[in-house]
């Protein structure tokens, strides 16, 4: 038994095959029932070393991959943006290939510019796999985020994903458009006219600017973080003008059918783009996305860092 | 004595649907002998074709000894010790074996036994989901050239083989094909 799969990177959804989407997504249920072992580890990259190059700050998404890495047994080093030499003015290229002189096999990559792993992937033998590059794509989350919805809803063609939020900024929201509509969903993007502007149609998806008109139909509604740290003033209403008009609040979780997922790639805002009672309601499966995210990633791990280079 | 064509050379049946019965009906006798306690008996297929063997023979079981024993899937892709050197990835599946272990006797159910390599990795993955009381091996076809210090408990046909010969076996279930273990020469 072996597979068509001959990526040594992921750099991105956009890129992939519906065939290859698919594929991920069956190996991630075979690594998602390693999480139910007595002994929760597996040795299938062992000997293998994986290097978090993270330049912009993320928790979650580091602390998933490096567990996701432990899993399959592969040695890890943690680098961000503060403790690395790119404050010492060396080029991203020069720390990779310093990376790489130390035989490190695969290397996962969060980086403010888009394309900054493509980059690299063009240059390195090593693999390299996208943590999420600026506005551009964060593959592994959509990659989650399917495999959630796919869990809960049995399938993904047909659905009606509501996606909301800044989708002008997010790399998140672009992962999720390009893997939905490969397998047949029927994607609308909702938020304000400065975040959500028409040309997102060009990709097949429908784009709304009143929520309350697109609740009824969905049968997920993934909510996108506010992110304070990145909003540029001209393009955002203000917190609170935003929750009003896009918060998913408990009254406006009444709109929803009973069967519909209410997602969100975290960390959560309580209170702004989702009122409590909701994020912690029967809905909800954004705990869900954080377990399947460590299967997914042991998936894209074992893909593209198993192959012989 | 039948002869099927592939792209390179021809291949030779070794044993028909006929034979193979026989040789897991034996297999199911032999395993109802040696194991006292049959309720403990575990059959864990490793895929695609060692889990509908097993499923064979269990059915067997229920024929002769009626008793119901259960089935499993061990994966053994990730448990492998060649990932990065192989050209191509082996697919890997969800293991699922009834929880919990502990004084529970194991027996792995593959198609070919050949370097034993697959069963090393097989009992890696059965040590991941607990410690059961003892592990065995039942396997159709047993080619020889072993490289690890590994032997079947329960053998359909020994077939001594050159390493460059190709065993293939097909079942109806798994491989739309009429039941056959198809010896290839190079």
């Amino acid at each position: 038994m072996s597979t068509n799969w001959n990526r040594k990177d992921l750099l991105g959804l956009g890129e992939l095959s519906v065939d290859e989407i698919n594929f991920i997504l069956e190996t991630a249920d075979a690594f998602k029932q390693v999480g139910t072992r007595e002994i929760k580890k597996v040795p299938a990259l062992r000997g293998k070393t994986l290097v978090n190059f993270f330049v912009e700050p993320s928790t979650r998404t580091r602390t998933s991959f490096e567990l996701a890495a432990f899993r399959l047994s592969a040695d890890v080093i943690n680098i961000s943006a503060t403790t690395s030499s790119l404050t010492k003015g060396e080029t991203l290229k020069d720390t990779a290939r310093n990376l790489e002189a130390l035989h490190a096999d695969i290397l996962v990559l969060r980086h403010s510019s888009a394309g900054a792993p493509q980059f690299l992937a063009q240059r390195l033998k090593s693999s390299v796999i996208n943590a999420g590059d600026g506005a551009h794509e964060h593959p592994t989350q959509g990659l989650l985020d399917i495999y959630t919805i796919r869990e809960k809803r049995g399938k993904v063609d047909n659905l009606h994903i509501v996606i909301v939020g800044d989708i002008l900024f997010s790399r998140v929201a672009r992962s999720n458009i390009f893997g939905l509509t490969k397998l047949g969903a029927q994607v609308t993007l909702v938020g304000p006219s400065t975040l959500v502007p028409r040309e997102f149609e060009n990709l097949g998806v429908t784009v709304s600017h009143k929520i309350d008109d697109v609740l009824p139909t969905a049968d997920v509604v993934n909510l996108l973080r506010i992110q304070h740290e990145r909003q540029r003033k001209e393009y955002f209403p203000g917190i609170g003008e935003y929750t009003t008009l896009f918060g998913l609040t408990k009254e406006r979780a009444k709109l929803l059918k009973p069967d519909c997922l209410v997602m969100h790639p975290g960390p959560i805002n309580r209170g702004v783009e989702i009122d409590s009672e909701v994020a912690d309601g029967l809905q909800s499966v954004i705990l869900d996305q954080v377990t399947n995210g460590l299967a997914v990633r042991m998936a894209v791990l074992y893909l593209c860092g198993g192959i012989a280079t | 004595m039948q002869m099927k064509e592939t792209k390179q050379n021809p291949g030779v049946a070794i044993m028909d649907a006929e034979a193979i019965r026989r040789a897991l009906w034996r297999i199911a006798h032999e395993i109802i002998e040696q194991n006292a306690d049959l309720k403990s008996v575990v059959l864990a297929g490793i895929p695609l074709r060692g889990v509908e063997i097993a499923r064979r023979i269990a059915e067997f079981i229920r024929e002769v000894a009626k008793i119901d024993i259960e089935t499993g899937t061990i994966d053994v892709a990730m448990h492998r010790d060649d990932v990065g050197t192989r050209a191509e990835l082996p697919i890997v599946h969800a293991s699922k074996l009834p929880l919990p272990l502990e004084n529970r006797t194991v027996i792995i159910v593959d198609d070919v036994l050949f370097t034993g390599r697959t069963v090393r990795a097989a009992m890696d993955a059965i040590s991941s989901f607990g410690r059961p009381a003892r592990i065995q091996l039942a396997a159709l076809i047993d080619r020889g050239h072993r490289e690890l210090p590994i032997r079947a408990d329960y053998v359909g046909k020994n077939l001594p083989t050159a390493t460059k010969e190709q065993i293939q076996v097909r079942l109806q279930n798994v491989d739309q094909e009429p039941d056959a273990v198809w010896l290839f020469k190079q």
